[in-house]
C-alpha cells in the first residue's frame, strides 16, 4: 500500500510542531478527523485512516476507538486493509479486551484462505495475541497448517504452535506427532521452528521428553551436516552456517541429555566436534561455542569433555570483547563448586577483571574472586581484593567486605594477619560493614594474647584519624582493656610511639563528645574511660569528673552507666579494681551467640539497635545480681557490659558475669565442692543447664603453702554421655588460695541418662607427683536462672 | 490444573520459565520509540513505564559497557546503530550471543530493505518495520534467519499492496 499522502503529511506536520502543546493540537485534530472517517463507513481511506491512528498509538497517545475499525478492516476482502487490520489488532488488542475475541472467526476464515500470505498474516497475529480461548479454538487448524506442503506456512505455523503450547499447555499433546516428522525438513526455517517446537512440548512433558530422545541421533546428524558442510550462502553468518539453529539444536541437545546417559553418549563426539571445529573469532561464532559449554556442563558427559569446555571458557576469560568475558565469568561462577580446580587456573585472568570499568563485569569478577579464595592463595587475593575495596563502587561495597571477613575467618593464615586485615576493611569502608563485625573482631583480639599490644597500638592511631564507627567501637573498647600495654609505649611489631595518659583521655573524650559518634559508641568510650581509671595512675580524677559529667546525660543509657560508675567511684572503690579486671577469653560459640545472630536479618545500618537491647538486658541482671549480692551484704556492684556474649539475649550471658564476679570472695552461684585433701580443693559449679547439655565448670584452689604445678584433671563419662573439655585457664595454682584454676567441661546428654563423672587429678607439689580420683554423681543445678524473656 | 503439573515437573525439571523474547524495542536516544512488540501479555502503563526504565538504562551506558543489562528479573540484550537502540529483553539464561547476532542480522535486513536505512525511514514507513520484524520474529523466538529468504519475501508482500 503506497501510504497515503496524507500519512506522510501527517507524519511530517507532527514533527514539526515545536512544542508538547503544539503536537497535542494536531494529534487532537487528527483523531478528530479519523473519527469521522470510521464513522462515514467503506471507503478506500479506512486503511489509511487506520495507519495514522496507529502512528499517533506510537506516540503514547490513546487510541482505543480504533479497535472496532480493526475487526471491520480484518472482515475485508483487500489485502491492503486486511493487513492494516491485523498490524491494528497486534498493536491495539490483546488479551484483556473484549474486541479481540471478535476476530476468532475472522482468523478461522483467513487460515484457511487461497493466498498464503493472507494465512500467513493471520498466523502471525494469532502468535502474537492469542489468547486461551482463541488458541483453543484455532489449535486444530494450526495441527493441519503444520502438515502443509508450503514450507513458508508450516515455518509461521510451527512458531503459533510454540504460542498455543505457551499459552494452553494442555494441548501439547496435539502436536506431538507433527513436530516429529518436521524434523526431517530441509528448509532451516521450517527445522528451525520444528526443533523450537519440541523443545516446548520436551520442557512441559517428560513423558514427551523420553519420546523425543529417540530423536536424539536424527539431531545429532543435522548438527554434524551445519558444522561440516561446504559455504551456504544463504544461512551464513559471519562463516558460520546458520548460528541460530546450531544454537537451538544445542539447547534441545541439552534438555534431551540432562540426566540421561544413553542420550548424552550419542553426543559426546558431536559437541567435542563443535567444540573444536567452531571458529570463535567473531560473536557468532562465539554464541555456538558458549552454548556448546553450557551443554556439556548440563548433560552427563565425560571428564575430557568437561575439561576441554573450562579451557573454552578460559579463552574466552582472554577475549577483548568485553561482552564474552563478561558471559564467560557467569558460567564459570556456575561450575566453580564442581570443578573447582580447573578455574582455579584461570584465577590471574579473573582478578584481572576486577579492575575493569563495567560496574556487572567487576561484579561478576568479585563473586568469583571469593569462590576462589583458598587456604594457599589467601595471602596474595586478600591483597587484590583490599586494593578493589579502597576503589570499587559503592554498590559492591559491603559484599566485598562480608566476603573479605568471611574469606579470613576460613583461610587467614596467621592471627596478625587476619587483625591486620580486619582493621584494613574498617578503615577503608568501615561505614558498610555488618553489625556483628565488631563482636566478632574484639573476640578474636581477646583470644590472640600475645598480639595485644600491637592491637592496640594500630587501633590507637586509627581512632585519631577516623570516624567509622564501628572502628571506633572496637578502638575504644581495646583502649579500655589494654590501655596500659599502649601507655608502655614499646612493642616490638610497629614503631614506638609515646603515648601519654592525656593524649588517650583526650582520644576518649573527643569520641565522647563528637557529632558522630553513636550512642553506642559513646557507651564504648564511656566505659573504656571507665576501664582506664584502674590502668593508669595519674589521671584518675579526670577520669571521675568525666564519668559524673554524663551522670545527667540525656540519653538514659549513658546515665545510667555514668551513675554506677560514679557509685563504683564513691562507695566501692574497693572492689574497683577487681570489677575493671582484664576480660578473659571469650568463646565463639556459645549458643546464645548463633541466638544473637539472627535478629540481624533485619537490617539496620547503626549499631545502636544492639545496644539498646543489651540495656534493657542489662537492667534486669543489674537488679538480680544486686538481689543476689544483698545477700551477702548489700554490695552494688556495676555491671561490666562485655559486648560479645551480652548483647544476645540469653541467660548465659547473666551466668559469664557471674563468672567474673568469681574473682570476689562469695561466689553468688553454688559451688559445690567434691575433693578437699592435702590443701587441693576441687569445686563444681554448674553454668548451664538443659534438658540434654549440661556446661559445668571445675575450680581448684590450693591452700597450701607452696604453689601446686602441673595440675591436670582427666574426666571420664558413662557411654551415652558425650564430654568436651575446654582447656584450662591454667596448670599451676598459687599457693594460699591466692587464685584458682577454672576448667570448663561440656556434656552432651541425649538420651537423659543419670550424669556421673569421674575425674582424676594430678598434680606436683613441693616436687612430689600425686594423683588421685574423684567420682562426682551429683551435679548441682543452675542457681539463678533470671527470668529474662528473650528479646 | 497447570500448577499441579508444573509442581510435579519441578521434581525433574526447574519449574518452567518462559525462555523467549519479551519485547523488541527500537528507541532514540531521546527517548522516543520508534517500534515497540510485546510478546508478553503487559498492560498499557505497565508498557509505558517498561519503555520508560529501559531507555533509563540502556542510554547512560557507553562502549565501556557490555551490550547486556540485567533489567529486573530478566535481562535486556540492545546494540545501539548511530541515534537508535535496539534492544530485545530475554530471559536471563538465554544466550546472549546468539541475540546479539539476531539484532544485527534484523538491522542488516533493514538496511538493505530500505536502502540504507535511517531513522526517518523507520519512522514514516513505521508499518513496513512491522513487517519486516514479523518475519525475523515471531512469538517470541527467532523465525527466519536467512536475510536472502526475508527480503525476498517483503518484496513479494510489497507488489501485492
Amino acid at each position: 500500500m503506497t501510504p497515503s499522502v496524507r500519512l506522510q503529511e501527517m507524519i511530517r506536520v507532527i514533527r514539526s510542531a515545536r512544542t508538547q502543546g503544539e503536537e497535542r493540537g494536531i494529534i487532537q485534530r487528527e483523531c478528530a478527523d479519523i473519527r469521522a472517517q470510521f464513522r462515514q463507513g467503506d471507503n478506500g481511506e479506512r486503511s489509511h485512516s487506520l495507519a495514522k491512528l496507529l502512528y499517533v498509538h506510537m506516540l503514547g497517545y490513546p487510541a482505543h476507538f480504533g479497535q472496532m475499525e480493526c475487526v471491520r478492516l480484518i472482515a475485508s476482502p483487500r489485502y491492503s486493509e486486511k493487513r492494516i487490520g491485523y498490524l491494528g489488532a497486534m498493536m491495539l488488542l490483546d488479551e484483556k479486551q473484549d474486541a479481540s475475541l471478535l476476530i476468532t472467526n475472522s482468523i478461522k476464515n483467513d487460515l484457511s484462505h487461497s493466498s498464503q500470505y493472507v494465512q500467513s498474516l493471520a498466523l502471525c497475529t494469532l502468535a502474537c495475541m492469542g489468547s486461551a480461548e482463541m488458541c483453543r479454538d484455532l489449535a486444530p487448524e494450526i495441527e493441519r497448517l503444520l502438515r502443509a506442503s508450503n514450507s513458508y506456512i508450516k515455518k509461521k505455523a510451527t512458531l503459533c504452535a510454540v504460542h498455543i503450547i505457551k499459552k494452553v499447555p494442555e494441548l501439547a499433546e496435539l502436536f506431538t506427532p507433527s513436530a516429529r516428522t518436521l524434523l526431517s525438513e530441509k528448509n532451516h526455517g521450517v527445522l528451525h521452528g520444528a526443533v523450537v517446537l519440541i523443545t516446548e512440548l520436551c520442557k512441559r512433558n517428560p513423558d514427551t521428553l523420553d519420546q523425543f530422545r529417540k530423536a536424539v541421533p536424527e539431531l545429532v546428524q543435522i548438527m554434524k551436516g551445519l558444522v561440516t558442510s561446504s559455504y551456504s550462502p544463504e544461512h551464513n553468518v559471519a562463516g558460520i552456517s546458520d548460528p541460530f539453529l546450531q544454537v537451538r539444536i544445542l539447547r534441545l541437545l541439552r534438555i534431551l541429555g540432562h540426566n540421561n546417559d544413553t542420550a548424552s553418549d550419542a553426543m559426546n563426539d558431536l559437541l567435542a566436534q563443535v567444540a573444536t571445529n567452531t571458529d570463535s573469532s567473531k560473536t557468532a561464532g562465539s554464541a555456538v561455542l558458549y552454548e556448546t559449554v553450557l551443554t556439556i556442563m548440563d548433560i552427563n558427559s565425560e571428564s575430557g569433555l568437561r575439561v576441554l569446555a573450562v579451557n573454552i571458557l578460559g579463552r574466552f576469560l582472554l577475549n577483548n570483547d568485553r561482552n564474552i568475558r563478561y558471559i564467560s565469568m557467569t558460567s564459570l561462577q556456575k561450575i566453580v563448586q564442581t570443578d573447582h580446580n580447573a578455574v582455579q587456573r584461570h584465577r590471574g585472568t579473573i582478578v584481572d577483571c576486577l579492575k575493569d570499568q563495567d560496574t556487572s563485569v567487576k561484579r561478576r569478577a568479585l563473586e568469583l574472586s571469593l569462590a576462589l579464595v583458598s587456604a594457599v592463595n589467601i595471602r596474595s587475593m586478600m591483597k587484590e581484593l583490599l586494593i578493589f575495596l579502597s576503589f570499587c563502587p559503592p554498590e559492591l561495597r559491603s559484599q566485598t567486605a562480608s566476603g573479605i571477613f568471611n574469606a579470613a575467618e576460613r583461610y587467614s593464615p596467621s592471627k596478625r594477619w587476619h587483625i591486620d586485615t580486619i582493621l584494613h576493611v574498617l578503615t577503608t569502608a568501615g561505614g558498610d560493614v555488618r553489625d556483628e563485625t565488631v563482636p566478632n573482631l574484639i573476640q578474636l583480639i581477646t583470644t590472640a594474647s600475645e598480639l595485644h599490644c600491637y592491637t592496640v597500638h594500630k587501633l590507637y592511631r586509627a581512632l585519631v584519624k577516623d570516624i567509622a564507627q564501628s572502628l571506633v567501637q572496637v578502638a575504644c573498647w581495646c583502649i579500655g582493656e589494654y590501655g596500659d600495654l599502649l601507655l608502655k609505649g614499646e612493642c616490638e611489631e610497629i614503631e614506638p610511639m609515646q603515648v601519654t595518659e592525656d593524649d588517650v583521655l583526650d582520644a576518649l573524650e573527643t569520641v565522647l563528645q563528637s557529632h558522630m559518634s553513636s550512642p553506642a559508641t559513646r557507651g564504648f568510650a564511656l566505659t573504656a574511660t571507665m576501664k582506664l581509671s584502674t590502668r593508669i595512675t595519674d589521671n584518675v580524677d579526670r577520669i571521675r569528673s568525666i564519668v559524673s559529667i554524663y551522670g545527667s546525660c540525656i540519653d538514659l543509657e549513658l546515665q545510667q552507666r555514668a551513675v554506677e560508675y560514679n557509685a563504683l567511684f564513691k562507695k566501692y572503690d574497693h572492689m574497683r579494681a577487681a570489677v575493671l579486671e582484664r576480660m578473659p577469653v571469650m568463646d565463639k560459640n556459645l549458643p546464645g551467640h548463633t541466638n544473637g545472630d539472627t535478629p540481624g536479618e533485619i537490617k539496620e545500618p547503626d549499631t545502636s539497635k544492639p545496644k539498646p537491647v543489651e540495656a534493657g538486658l542489662l537492667s534486669e541482671p543489674a537488679s538480680q545480681v544486686c538481689d543476689l549480692l544483698d545477700l551477702l551484704g548489700g554490695t552494688d556492684t556495676p555491671l561490666q557490659p562485655s559486648p560479645a556474649p551480652t548483647s544476645t539475649p540469653t541467660t548465659t550471658s547473666s551466668a559469664d558475669l557471674l563468672d567474673l564476679l568469681g574473682g570476689l570472695e562469695p561466689t553468688p552461684v553454688p559451688t559445690v565442692s567434691v575433693y578437699e585433701k592435702n590443701g587441693l580443693s576441687l569445686k563444681i559449679q554448674c553454668d548451664k543447664q538443659t534438658e540434654t547439655e549440661v556446661t559445668v565448670s571445675l575450680i581448684a584452689s590450693n591452700s597450701t603453702q607452696n604453689d601446686i604445678t602441673n595440675f591436670t584433671l582427666q574426666a571420664a563419662v558413662p557411654k551415652s554421655v558425650q564430654l568436651q573439655m575446654k582447656a584450662p585457664s591454667g596448670n599451676v595454682i598459687p599457693a594460699h588460695g591466692l587464685g584458682q584454676v577454672t576448667q570448663t567441661v561440656l556434656l552432651n546428654n541425649p538420651n537423659k541418662a543419670s550424669l556421673k563423672m569421674r575425674i582424676r587429678v594430678s598434680y606436683s607439689n613441693q616436687g612430689a607427683m600425686h594423683q588421685d580420683t574423684v567420682l562426682i554423681d551429683s551435679f548441682p543445678s543452675t542457681a539463678c536462672q533470671p527470668s529474662i524473656s528473650p528479646l | 490444573m497447570n500448577e499441579a503439573k508444573c509442581s510435579w515437573l519441578g521434581l525433574i525439571f526447574s519449574p518452567v520459565v518462559l525462555v523467549q523474547i519479551r519485547f523488541i524495542l527500537i528507541q532514540n536516544r531521546a527517548g522516543k520509540t520508534r517500534l515497540a512488540k510485546w510478546y508478553m501479555q503487559f498492560d498499557d502503563d505497565e508498557k509505558q513505564k517498561l519503555i520508560e526504565e529501559v531507555h533509563a538504562v540502556v542510554t547512560v551506558r557507553d562502549a565501556k559497557h557490555t551490550n547486556f543489562v540485567e533489567f529486573r528479573n530478566f535481562k535486556i540484550i540492545y546494540r545501539r546503530y548511530a541515534g537508535l537502540y535496539f534492544c530485545i529483553c530475554v530471559d536471563v539464561t538465554d544466550n546472549n550471543l546468539a541475540y546479539l547476532e539476531a539484532i544485527h542480522n534484523f538491522v542488516e535486513v533493514l538496511n538493505e530493505y530500505f536502502h540504507n536505512v535511517c531513522e526517518l525511514d523507520l519512522v514514516f514507513n513505521f508499518y513496513k518495520v512491522y513487517t519486516v520484524v514479523d518475519e525475523m520474529f515471531l512469538a517470541g523466538e527467532i523465525r527466519e534467519t536467512s536475510q536472502t529468504k526475508v527480503l525476498k519475501q517483503l518484496l513479494m508482500l510489497q507488489s501485492l499492496e
